[in-house]
Formats: C-alpha cells, structure tokens, sequence
C-alpha cells in the first residue's frame, strides 16, 4: 500500500542524500564555526572570514568549513572545531585572528592540535581514544560490577599506557531507550562507536579489538541510533557538555541552521511525515500526552492536553502560536534555539498544527532577536520550496501556512491573551481568563499558544515514542529541561538536563561553581516571576512542582547564580523596576502595588527604611498576588516574597545597621583610602568623575567624602589596593 | 504641528499626499496588505518598517500610516506609545544600548551605565547635542554569556568592563571625526 506522504518523504531524503553526497565532505578536514548572536558577538564572522583566507591561500581543496548554529557555552566563544578524519575532534576557545593562524598553520597543516587553546583543556592531544561510561540512572541498574572501574584495572594489566585512553564519564545518550537494566553503554570516540556492555569479558574484548586494534567490535555494538549521538561524538569530551542530555537542542552546534538538507539528513520532518501519514490527529496528541510534556514557556500546563482541548473546539478555524517573545531578562534559551536549529521548531509546531487541526501558524518573536528572525524567514521559505509548508503539505491534502509577526518590546507580550492581541495589531493588554485561547484565541478562534522549547521537544517525542520520552524525566513532568545558566557561575551558557537534575549539578558539575570561588549564596529561577532558592537547597531536585514549592517558579528556565557579593535587597528591587515598568496599567494592584513597594524597597536600601516597613511590603505583595488580572501582577511580589522569607536579615540589616553587607546599595558604603597604603601614585584622582580626591604625588591622597558620588572609579583603578569600600 | 495629509476618499490622492512622508515600498506594503483579511493586524508590522527607515516615528509618519492603513489615528499612536521598542524622537547617528537584563545587572551593568553617562554627559533616553550619540537601555539582548553587554547600532560587545566602554565610544568618535564631538569627547 503506498502512501502518498511516505513517497514524498522518501523521495526528499533521497534527493538530500544526493545533494550532500555531491558535498563530498566524508573524507575532508572539516573546520566547524558556530554563528549565532552570541557567536557573533564574540568574534565568530572574523574568525570565519580568516579560515577562508587560509584555506585559499593554502590551495588545497581536502579542508571545509561548516557553518553551525550555537552550542550554548557561550563565555568561550568564539569556538572552533577541528576533524581530521580518523582523528579526535578538537574544539578550541575563545579563537580570534591569531588564533585562527595557529590552529590552520599547526593543527590543519602539520596535524599538531594546540593545547593551550583547547576548550576547557578538556583532552590532551596525545590521547587517541576516549571511552564515555553513562552514568545516567538507567545504565548499570542491578550490575555486579563498576563497568568503568573495572575497564580501568584492565587496561593497566593489558599493559595500556594510562595516557593513551581517556576516560570520563556522561549522562545518558538514550542508547538505553528509557529501559533500565545491568548493562553500561559506552561510547568510543573518535570511532564514533556506542556499546552496550554487560560483563568483564566484554570489556576485555573492547580493550584487545578497540583499543589495541582500532578495530570495532561489532558484537556489542548499539545498532539504532540514539538522539544524542551526534552531540557527544563531537563534544564529549567536554565536562560542561557530557553531563547533558540533549533532546531539544539535539542539534545546535551539530548543523547549519540554514540548511534544510542537513537538517533533513538527522531525521528532520520525519516526525512530521510519520504524523501525517497516519492521518491521526488523536495518535499525536496521545503520544505527546504519554510524554507527559510540559510546556516550557513557564505555566508547565500539559501541551497533550492543551492541544486535545483545541482540537476538540466546535470551530473548525484554528490557530498555532509560537511564543518566541523570551520576556525573562535573562533568558536566552529560546534565542538559542531559534537561531541554531530552526528547522525543528517549525517541525513541532507543524506537527502540533496538524494535531489541533490548524490551518495557520504564527511566529511572535521579539523584535530585540534580528537573528533568529531571519534565520525562521529563511526556515519557512526553504520549507514552502519543497512542499513541506504550504497547500497539500508532503503530498497529504492538509494545507499549512506560517507567518511571523514581530514583538516590539513589551514585556507583558509575552502573556498570552496579551500576545494575541499584539498579533491583532492592538495594544498588548491582557483579558481576564476563561476563556482561554483555546476556546477563544487569535480573531476569536481556538488558538493553541506553545513555548518555542515545547516545539523543539515534539520531533524526538514522535521518532522515539512518548514513553521514551517521559521516561526522562521525572514521575510528573517528562524529558529535559534547557537552563540559561548565567550570573556569578563559572561556565555561562546553555545547558540541557533532565527535568529531576540537582540544583547542584547544573551549577557545580556543569557550570563550574561560584565565580571566583566564593560561596554560593542563592540561585534564582523564574526570572522577574520567581524566587531564590537559598545555597542550603542545592541538593534539591528541579522540576516545575519542587520548584513551585520552593517558592519559585521554573519559568522559562532562566537561573542566575548569586554570590556573597550580590545583595538579595538590591536583586530584589532590580526584578520590581522590571515588573513595575513593563506593568501595562491595566490593573491598579499591579499598576500601584508595583510602585508601592519598588518605593520601599528604594526607601531600604537608601538607608531610609523602618521596620514596619517590611509587614507594609508583605501586605502589598499578597495583595498584588491575590488580585492582580495576569500572571505578571500576579508573579511580580514573588522575588520580594521568597527574599524576605530566606534572607530577611538582610533587609534587617539594612534597615537597623544601616549596613550592605555585600556592599551593593551605594547609600550605605563608602570609599575609603588607606593613607598607609596608598602610595601616591594619582591614578585615583585623575579617576575621579566629580574630581573629590585630593593629594599631591607620592603623598596619601584623601577622598571628600560630601563630594564623593559613590562611583567606585576610584577603587577600579587603583592597583595598590589602597582604597576600601566600607 | 499641521498635518499635511489630506482627509478625503480619494485614494490616489491620499497616496499622493502621502509620499511625502513615507517612502514608497512601505505605502506599496500598505496597499498590497490591504486586501488581505486581518489588515489591520499589520500595523505593528508597519510601525517597524517606517522606524527601521527613519530611526523613530515622527507625527506626519503616522498620521500617514493611519490614512493609508484606514486605522484612526488615536490607534496608531495607541500602539506606537504602548511599545517600547517604538521611539516618537529622533535618536542620534549612533545608538547605545546598555543592557539592563539580569546577567548583565548581577555582572556590573550599573556601573558601565553609569559610565557612559557621565561620559557622554546624557542620561537614558537623550541624545547628545551633537546628535551623536543617543544613549538607552535594554532588557537583554539574549547574549547572557557574554554579560555584560552594550549593543552600539548592530553590534553586540560582551563582556565590557567601565574602561573598555570609554575605549568603545572613542573608537566611534574617532570614525566621526568630522562630526562635531565637543559634548562626547570629555573623559
Ligand atoms: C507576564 C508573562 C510573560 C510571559 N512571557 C512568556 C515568554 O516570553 N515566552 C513564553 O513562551 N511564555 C511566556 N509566558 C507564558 C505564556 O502566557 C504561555 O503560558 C506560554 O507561552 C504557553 O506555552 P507552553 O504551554 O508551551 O509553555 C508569559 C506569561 C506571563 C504571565
Ligand atoms: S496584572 Fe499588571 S500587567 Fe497584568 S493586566 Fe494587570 S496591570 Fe497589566
Ligand atoms: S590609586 Fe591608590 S595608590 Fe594611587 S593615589 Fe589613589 S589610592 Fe593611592
Ligand atoms: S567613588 Fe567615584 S566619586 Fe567617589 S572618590 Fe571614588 S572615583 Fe570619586
Ligand atoms: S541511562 Fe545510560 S544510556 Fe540512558
Ligand atoms: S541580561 Fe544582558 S544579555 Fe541577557
């Protein structure tokens, strides 16, 4: 029986086999440069630029580059990867010209990896195999043995020079498929081989044929292909990345965001051919609805049920939304995405499209991300050149069209009658739910509103089946979740755990720790909407119910590391200037409460504040919660509320002492110079803004303290450590 | 401020009245746009074209847009003061953001702000009087990583401390030097 879908599908990967196959990149030196906003702002189009040059000049026609999106390790971009056939993958940080110089002249050239540029030092050139032991819960369950221990212990008796094989370990590849059992799954790289091993005698084979021969043991090898492969062949040696698991950005990183054949070639839009040559709209929904996927633009509602409600609506003209709007100001996992691996999202959200039984999509993506809209642009218009996107999509009479309208800076947008109404063309203000959009939404119809992450979950969910998927993550809530990891933490970037991961392996194992090593004083998810989970919490488990108990939200997945020197006043009130200017007015609780208590908040850290203050600020905040119109009202106290619950002596401290402890409110410190240390050397003063700091060459010099703005110029510039902020 | 665009039905002649405030690819866009269903919906999409070519949206602009698009004028400035992404001033040739987001505040970003200010001799939302520069905020520009960040007209740099924000503005006003930069150059 022959479908019509399934001959579209197989004739568009017979075609893209055909086109990359004439690429003839299977045996070239590839040289892969990542291009994002983030990339770019690195360095990334320079660095690009001067590989080419070099590849020019150099005549030969066995090197490629290869554009990818980003990976999200962004405090080492620009990063560079290198692949020699038959050799390990080497990336390299924070490249610029010079740097391209080395790496082309030795590394491409001369075959001579440069150490000391190596991400994260993370291999030593010299080792020329690396086996990743999984340690994720599934792998090992009921072994007799340590897999990796006793591998160890072999390889010394097999007399194996330790520093040949490298060793690490990974979190889950998905080779296990969700199941459980006492096996150990290992990947060889650069062999690019996955095993599945369940005893001594297996590991003993791996180091005669693998490690001593370079030759495969087919046996024990994994035959399907597990999602995260491709990922951890060409970045597993790296810590900040082998303790992920990626689903949703299974491919940022790994292909040109451009290119619908590459994308293709990873089993793109096979979910979406899958889906539509069922012809079942209810199978997709059952299948998301196993998944037990949550959405990932902050609500955590069940995208299986939500769009079950859509699809079950008398009206037949319906809507899928985008929300590409990323609010949470400091938050860029949606960017990411976006930019890196459009392609997928415009396949979940077809596919959730066809599950709901709409005929049209929208794009809403904020303004602020030029990028990621160009590159949804190019995604669509590749996508209706094919037949994927448009009338009689791959062959299956459904018709589908895209559209993207653009954010233009208003927070509340990102609520979702309020950006159905930006869609419309009107002033973004919220309406007073029920009813939803899915019964009334965009011009009045059922209107399916879904976070960009939730679409880039869909694909893996349709090609590896809901169970796989839910199988993840935790008993509530399915699969991974994506954190934008930034503030005082180690490693800032993107990173990708499953829904369950401790608090303190996203931020210790895999972001690094605290900068500077100073102690960890809280963590903050949720963005403006969430709260601080204090340091003493780090063993706990983030997941959107643990979280909200917690006190904060998961939100969009925006979490920031805050450290003794941050001030839990000061970060509080940041969140309300937020909330209070991008409040739409509408509702006076959120409207007035807002400015109320940002008034007292600025009356406490200006050392004005009195203790009856804080049950004034506890009062308006409830009140705001309770009868705030939207979830930004409603969200906005919650910043204050969890700060004054785990670090109400601060604000003690600051109302009583009159005192910041970690000396962030410019009221209440002061600088100082230390006339015995100070050597005159008038850097200081040539500093100062206001010209306050007096002193003649080689004598102490005395800061006015009437005339002194609190800049803290001074204390930047002056390199004998001289001056003491008090 | 007068109003130069003619009420009437005529349509040839509201459009000619029209071109010369708006250039012609955008009332084209309003034209085509305007047979489609939900028309009205584009204005936003409207508002960001007439912005990107003239760097604000001045008064005969949108009373213009109105015209053409059929939207009443108290809409149009509805929506364009509703979003903050949208300017009713002309800015400077060249716009600094600094962003306020998050990662980029816990990083620092209140000094670099304060920085610049003094620098420029301007606070958020004002321009220079030479017409240099205009100095605003922003709430993150999604390159967290890199916090914190200034966006100069297209161009991100992260991580800028104080002293790499002065060396920034020098580059630029060292690429204008024709301009007048009496008010820009302290520091
Ligand atoms: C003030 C406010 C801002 C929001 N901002 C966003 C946002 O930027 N992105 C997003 O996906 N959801 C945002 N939401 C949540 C949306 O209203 C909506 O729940 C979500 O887009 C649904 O998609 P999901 O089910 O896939 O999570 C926001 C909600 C509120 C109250
Ligand atoms: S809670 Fe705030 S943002 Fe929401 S509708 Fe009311 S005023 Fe507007
Ligand atoms: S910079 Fe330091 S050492 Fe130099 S004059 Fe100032 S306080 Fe003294
Ligand atoms: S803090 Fe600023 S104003 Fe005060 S003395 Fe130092 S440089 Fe001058
Ligand atoms: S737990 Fe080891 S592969 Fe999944
Ligand atoms: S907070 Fe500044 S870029 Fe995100």
């Amino acid at each position: 029986m022959s479908n019509p879908v399934t001959e579209f599908y197989k004739a568009l990967t017979e075609k893209v086999e055909q086109s990359l196959a004439a690429r003839g990149e299977a045996d070239k030196i590839v040289i892969q440069v990542g291009s994002a906003t983030c990339e770019n702002a690195a360095g990334a189009v320079d660095v690009m630029d001067e590989f080419l040059k070099h590849i020019q000049s150099s005549g030969r026609e066995d090197i490629v580059i290869h554009r990818t999106g980003c990976t999200g390790r962004c405090s080492k971009e620009p990063i560079v990867g290198v692949a020699v056939p038959g050799k390990m993958p080497v990336k390299y940080e924070r490249v610029n010209r010079d740097v391209v110089h080395r790496i082309f002249t030795n590394h491409v050239q001369k075959g001579l990896p440069q150490a000391e540029q190596i991400l994260d030092g993370s291999i030593d050139p010299d080792q020329q195999i690396e086996f990743l032991f999984c340690e994720g819960k599934r792998c090992g369950v009921g072994a007799k043995l340590n897999f990796r221990e006793v591998f160890q212990r072999k390889l010394q008796e097999a007399g194996v020079a330790a520093d040949k094989v490298r060793i690490t370990s990974a979190s889950c590849f998905g080779a296990c498929q969700g199941r459980s059992g006492a096996h150990a799954h290992v990947l060889v790289r650069p062999f690019r081989a996955l095993y599945r091993v369940t005893s001594e005698s297996d590991l003993e084979e791996l180091i005669q044929k693998q490690v001593l021969k370079g030759e495969e043991v087919p046996a024990l090898k994994v035959t399907d292909k597990p999602i995260y492969q491709e990922f951890f062949d060409l970045y597993g040696d790296v810590s900040f990345f082998n303790r992920q698991s990626r689903v949703a950005m299974r491919n940022s990183g790994i292909l040109d965001p451009d290119s619908l054949d590459e994308y293709i070639k990873f089993d793109g839009f096979k979910a979406l051919a899958t889906s539509l040559s069922k012809h079942d709209p209810d199978w997709v929904i059952n299948e998301v609805l196993k998944a037990r996927l949550r959405g990932r633009g902050g609500g955590g509602f069940l995208t299986g049920k939500k769009w079950q409600m859509a699809s079950q609506q008398a009206e037949k003209t319906r809507y899928i939304i985008c929300n590409g709007d990323e609010g949470d100001p400091g938050a860029f996992m949606d960017r990411g995405m976006l930019e890196s691996d459009p392609f997928s999202i415009l396949e979940g959200m077809m596919i959730g499209a066809f599950a709901i039984g709409a005929c049209k999509g929208f794009y809403y993506i904020r303004a602020e991300y030029p990028l990621a809209i160009k590159r949804v642009q190019n995604a669509i218009e590749k996508c209706r050149e094919v037949g994927i996107l448009g009338d009689n999509v791959m062959g299956s009479g459904w018709s589908f069209d895209l559209e993207i309208r653009l954010g233009a800076g208003a927070f509340v947008c990102g609520e979702e009658t309020a950006l159905i109404r930006s869609i419309e063309g009107k002033r973004g203000q919220p309406k007073v739910r029920p009813p939803y959009p899915v019964v009334r939404g965009l011009w009045g119809k059922p209107t399916s509103i879904n976070n960009v992450e939730t679409f880039a979950n869909i694909a893996p969910i349709i090609n590896y089946g809901g169970d796989w998927f839910a199988s993840i993550g935790t008993e509530a809530s399915g699969g991974t979740k994506v954190f934008a990891l930034a503030g005082k933490v180690k490693h800032t970037g993107l990173v990708e755990v499953p829904l369950g991961t401790s608090l303190r392996k996203v931020v210790f194992d895999i972001g690094g720790g605290v900068q500077d090593d100073l102690p960890l004083k809280a963590v903050q998810t949720g963005g403006p909407a969430g709260g601080f989970l204090p340091a003493k919490w780090i063993d706990m488990e983030v997941d959107f119910d643990p979280l909200a108990k917690a006190g904060s939200i998961m939100g969009s997945g925006g979490m920031i590391v805050l450290s003794e020197e941050d001030c839990m006043v000061d970060i509080s009130k940041f969140y309300l200037t937020f909330t209070q200017e991008e409040s739409c007015g509408k509702c006076t609780p959120c409207r007035e409460g807002t400015t109320r208590m940002l008034e007292i908040l600025e009356k406490i850290t200006s050392g004005k504040g009195e203790m009856n203050d804080l049950d004034r600020l506890e009062r308006l905040a409830k009140l705001c919660q309770q009868t705030s119109l939207c979830g930004l009202g409603r969200a906005a106290p919650n910043p204050i509320l969890s700060s004054l619950k785990h670090f109400r002596e601060e604000y003690v401290e600051h109302i009583v002492d009159k005192s910041c402890k970690a000396k962030k409110c410019v009221a209440l410190i002061k600088y100082e110079i230390d006339a015995e240390t100070c050597i005159g050397c008038t850097v200081c003063a040539r500093n100062c803004p206001v010209e306050c700091i007096t002193g003649t060459r080689k004598e102490a010099h005395v800061i006015d303290q009437n005339r002194c703005v609190k800049c803290g110029q001074c204390f930047e510039v002056c390199r004998f450590d001289a001056i003491e902020r008090v | 401020m007068s109003h130069a665009v003619a009420n009437t039905d005529n349509w040839e002649a509201v459009k000619a009245a029209c071109l010369e405030f708006l250039p012609e690819h955008i009332i084209r866009y309003i034209e085509q746009n305007a047979k489609t269903t939900h028309s009205e919906s584009q204005l936003i999409a409207i508002l960001h074209m007439v912005q990107s070519h003239f760097g604000y949206l001045g008064k005969d602009q949108m009373h213009s847009v109105a015209q053409l698009a059929q939207i009443p004028f108290a809409k149009v400035t509805g929506v364009a003061t509703f979003y903050h992404y949208f300017r009713l001033q002309p800015r400077g040739k060249h716009i600094i953001n600094v962003c306020l987001g998050t990662a980029c505040y816990v990083k620092g970003a209140d000094k670099l702000a304060a920085r610049l200010m003094d620098q420029l001799g301007i606070q958020f939302g004002e321009t220079t009087k030479d017409k240099l520069f205009s100095l605003e905020s922003t709430r993150c520009l999604g390159t967290c990583g890199l916090a914190p960040v200034i966006m100069v007209d297209d161009q991100i740099y992260g991580p800028v401390s104080p002293a790499e924000a002065s060396l920034i503005l020098e580059k630029y006003l060292k690429k204008n030097k024709g301009h007048k930069t009496a008010e820009a150059s302290k520091g």
